[in-house]
């Protein structure tokens, strides 16, 4: 008797663990717990640093991502709009380029010459360069909206498009070349830091808590999450279904502009190809956080403990001197460990009702 | 006496804590129709699903054939002989009609994979004309009426040969013609020695077709026998339990002269033609027609979620622009949609989400846009309460867990929150039950007493010749005749909408081959 009791606490316990909306973290905390022994480097400050400024740029970026994921839609572009902020931005702000490798550009004696980008030197670069950036991201974000929203695109054929466009305009600008010779204040975005804290940490965590907030208390939010889970009853229930999916994906580009600062900053260049590999890690990481790819479900902080236990995945893989394609594998696999457990924990809470 | 085949034995069950059955016992006798009626949340469809395998009880048993029958599955219960007709059709409509009944054992060539066509049409055919239903078996079912949907739904639970058929709600979506091949099925069916559970809201149906009845009420079986022992008014007497005497609350107030809606010249190719209405203030406007007569799209291009070629819409006098539903929930309308499932309700989110959802911004800060929770909770509350919502915390009980009547109340209960100038009323009371439908014209008599005006459409004509001052036909996309209170006759409104005795008149406006 008592055997049998002890078994079905230890069943209910793992249900309970596997249910709550922390899982995630817990899977984290185990995996970080077992895999010390073997690599003690985890917890070098060293180490620590570098895992810190591996995650916060992929977490704005992957935050954007859980608004259009809500609405059951996905944005495959934002790698795209990394690319083409980033080298948008460098053109306007560096401080010289190289006439050999540029010659070619189609911006060159436009936005570009010997002498660097449209307005080098000058104090209004940086800003100037970020709102353009900004402007970049909220164009496309815009443009995948509209086709999504008006025309009733597919999302996925959409953004598919948009990646493949804007990444081949990124490459087309700079004739493939990156952009260096960034101003220093510019550099200096991620290179900032206050003993534990860095400029990138808080502009990322700002913009988390910033879309925690716009999801859970306001009207926003609420229209959102109405729009994925049933876009007609929400629509006769007044909801501007068109203007809050348009929104949607202009956020997703925002938060995609937001990492390409954080990356170009911290690469020293703009680059054309910026954000390539990613696509991977940002929709995974969400995955794994739990946000459901058939919308109506997700949550920020959900997003942000995906993105904390890819960034330790691939941290701990790289510290066991994994080879590049290995550390894929292994990634590719817990993504769909990740979307079995999803199905898992939906099925039990059904049952449960 | 014939042979009992099942019996439940003090069954409970409880969700939420709320207990939706309470020691309910009854048997089925072999070859019989039982008709079992409840109010909606009485706890009929929980029953269902425990004998169907989907629920288990919290207590108590069921016994089949005098063995312990505890079903792990739906499909433990379909091989014990028990078949589930559901009130939502689960059918592929990609599929036809000879591959929906067989989907779950296609005759095969020989032992290999591939499916013997030409004999899946010739059984079914056959097995179809043997129900004496006159489709083929290679129509898609996305090219059925819903009549005829319903019809391969109880063809297909028949093929399997099961002893005990679970219908719930059947006839709902049935034409006259069609209820009445229905029951023609049934009656077979029971002389062949099937037993038959027919759950139903249409009290006139379950007189007619059962043998004996059990009347459910909050989870607990209030009495039951046989039919001839149970008139229409002690049944519905049981299942509310009060007396009923006037179905239809009195409206105490009369229209005025003030317009809230008028609509003039609205058209719309194959849809409407040349719509001319008028509600005013504290008038209840019902319109009437048969399906696809027009009525509903003409709901749905006021509102603004359909366009409309010609023709103005005026609330309160000012026009209103088109396909912007939001700008008419600013001007006040309300508009409760015929299907609270797909269009009416977020299924899986709480109650209060669903409640709260058009009245989000009057909510919500002016600038930053924070939605004030706890003032939203407090006013959702008071709508909740004064629908007499059945539920336990609307924050978290999902809508897809109430019963239909309490689902249709969370719709209303959305629009109450605005205090809506005119309302309009798509089948609000279709498939929901005696005291829920007093509850929702009650609902529409407060409107009109402050001052609203009610568009109510309805395929019954007896509930809108119980609460209309105006009835309004429609057919084939025109309103052909209007009718006022003292003029209200059953038959007079019938003929108008099949149009007889009055196609002569139409000839005049109307060229012939436009008809």
């Amino acid at each position: 008797m008592e055997k049998s009791s002890s078994k079905y606490g230890i069943k209910d316990l793992g249900k309970r663990l596997l249910l709550s909306e922390y899982f995630v973290l817990y899977l984290t905390v185990i995996y970080i717990l077992i895999l010390t022994p073997f690599i003690p480097r985890i917890f070098h400050p060293w180490n620590l640093k570098n895992l810190m400024s591996n995650t916060w740029p992929l977490l704005a970026v992957a935050l954007g991502q859980t608004f259009v994921l809500i609405i059951a839609g996905i944005d495959l572009s934002q790698t795209s709009v990394m690319a083409l902020s980033s080298v948008v931005g460098a053109m306007i702000m560096t401080s010289g380029v190289d006439a050999v490798l540029f010659e070619k550009s189609p911006m060159w004696g436009i936005m570009l010459s010997e002498n660097g980008g449209l307005l080098a030197g000058s104090p209004l670069a940086v800003p100037v360069a970020i709102i353009a950036m900004l402007a970049v991201g909220l164009l496309i974000g815009l443009w995948n909206g509209i086709s999504v929203a008006h025309f009733r695109m597919p999302p996925f054929i959409v953004t598919l498009v948009s990646m493949m466009l804007f990444s081949a305009v990124a490459i087309f600008l700079p004739k493939s070349e990156n952009i260096r010779n960034l101003p220093d204040s510019y550099i200096g975005i991620s290179k900032t830091t206050f003993g534990f804290f860095s400029v990138s940490m808080v502009i990322s965590l700002g913009l988390a808590v910033t879309a925690h907030i716009l999801l859970s208390r306001t009207l926003y939010g609420r229209r959102l999450y109405a729009t994925g889970v049933n876009m007609k009853a929400s629509r006769i229930s007044g909801v501007p279904t068109k203007r809050v999916i348009i929104t949607a994906y202009m956020i997703s580009s925002v938060c995609a502009v937001v990492a390409a600062i954080l990356y170009s900053s911290r690469l020293e260049m703009g680059r054309p190809t910026l954000g390539s590999t990613l696509l991977l890690d940002i929709v995974g990481a969400n995955i794994i956080g739990g946000i459901s790819l058939a919308g109506g479900k997700g949550k920020i902080s959900w997003t942000f403990f995906g993105v904390f236990f890819f960034i330790i995945l691939a941290n701990t893989l790289n510290l066991l001197n994994l080879s590049f394609y290995l550390i894929d594998i292994v990634k590719g696999l817990v993504i769909m460990v990740a979307a079995l457990l999803d199905v898992t924990r939906n099925r039990i809470q059904r049952t449960q009702l | 006496m014939g042979e009992i085949l099942f019996e439940y034995r003090r069954v409970s069950k409880s969700f939420f804590g709320i207990k939706a059955l309470n020691n309910v016992s009854f048997e089925i006798e072999r070859g019989q129709i039982l008709g079992l009626i409840g109010e909606n949340g009485a706890g009929k469809s929980t029953l269902m699903n425990i004998m169907g395998g989907v629920l288990r009880p919290d207590e108590g048993g069921m016994i089949l054939k005098g063995e312990p029958y505890t079903p792990a599955t739906p499909a433990h219960a379909a091989a014990s002989g028990i078949e589930f007709i559901h009130q939502e059709l689960n059918l592929f409509t990609n599929l036809s009609v000879a591959e929906n009944i067989a989907i779950n054992r296609f005759p095969r060539r020989g032992s290999s994979p591939f499916i013997n066509k030409s004999l899946l049409l010739k059984e079914t055919q056959l097995f179809l004309e043997s129900l004496q239903m006159n489709f083929s078996p290679s129509t898609l079912v996305e090219h059925l009426s819903p009549g005829e949907r319903q019809l391969v739904e109880i063809a297909k639970a028949l093929s399997t040969n099961a002893d005990i058929l679970l219908f719930d709600e059947p006839t709902t979506s049935l034409t006259a013609k069609e209820t009445e091949n229905l029951f023609r099925i049934l009656k077979r069916l029971q002389e062949e020695g099937k037993s038959i559970v027919y759950i139903s809201h249409i009290l006139g149906d379950v007189r007619d077709i059962a043998d004996e009845v059990v009347i459910l009420r909050d989870g607990q079986v209030m009495g039951g026998g046989p039919m001839a022992d149970f008139p229409i008014n002690r049944m519905i007497s049981l299942m509310v339990g009060r007396e009923i005497d006037n179905i239809f609350p009195v409206k105490t107030v009369t229209p005025t002269e003030e317009t809230v809606l008028e609509v003039q010249g609205l058209g719309e190719t194959g849809m409407v033609r040349d719509i001319n209405l008028r509600v005013n203030k504290g008038e209840i406007v019902g319109m009437f027609g048969l399906m696809g007569s027009g009525r509903t799209e003409f709901a749905r291009m006021v509102f603004g979620v359909d366009p409309y070629g010609e023709g103005t819409i005026l609330l309160k006098g000012k026009e209103l622009p088109r396909l912007d539903p939001g700008a008419s929930i600013g001007g006040g309308i309300a508009f409760i949609t015929e299907n609270r499932r797909e269009e009416g309700l977020l299924m899986d989110y709480p109650i209060l989400d669903n409640i709260s959802l058009v009245s989000l911004p009057e909510y919500s800060a002016p600038l930053t846009r924070i939605v004030d929770n706890r003032k939203l909770y407090n006013k959702a509350s008071e709508i909740a309460a004064s629908l007499r919502l059945k539920s336990a915390d609307i924050r978290t009980q999902s809508a897809k867990s109430l019963s239909g009547g309490n689902q249709q109340k969370v719709v209303i209960g959305k629009w109450l929150l605005q205090d809506p100038s005119l309302l309009i009323m798509d089948e609000p009371t279709r498939g929901i039950d005696v005291g829920a439908k007093y509850e929702v014209y009650l609902i529409m008599n407060q409107l009109a007493e402050r001052g609203s005006g009610v568009l109510f459409i309805s395929s019954e004509v007896e509930e809108l010749m119980g609460v209309c001052d105006r009835i309004v036909v429609w057919s084939r996309g025109e309103i052909i005749r209007e009718f006022s209170r003292p003029d209200f006759a059953l038959e007079d409104i019938m003929r108008a909408a099949f149009r007889q005795g009055i196609e002569s008149d139409l000839q005049r406006e109307v060229p012939a081959n436009e008809i």
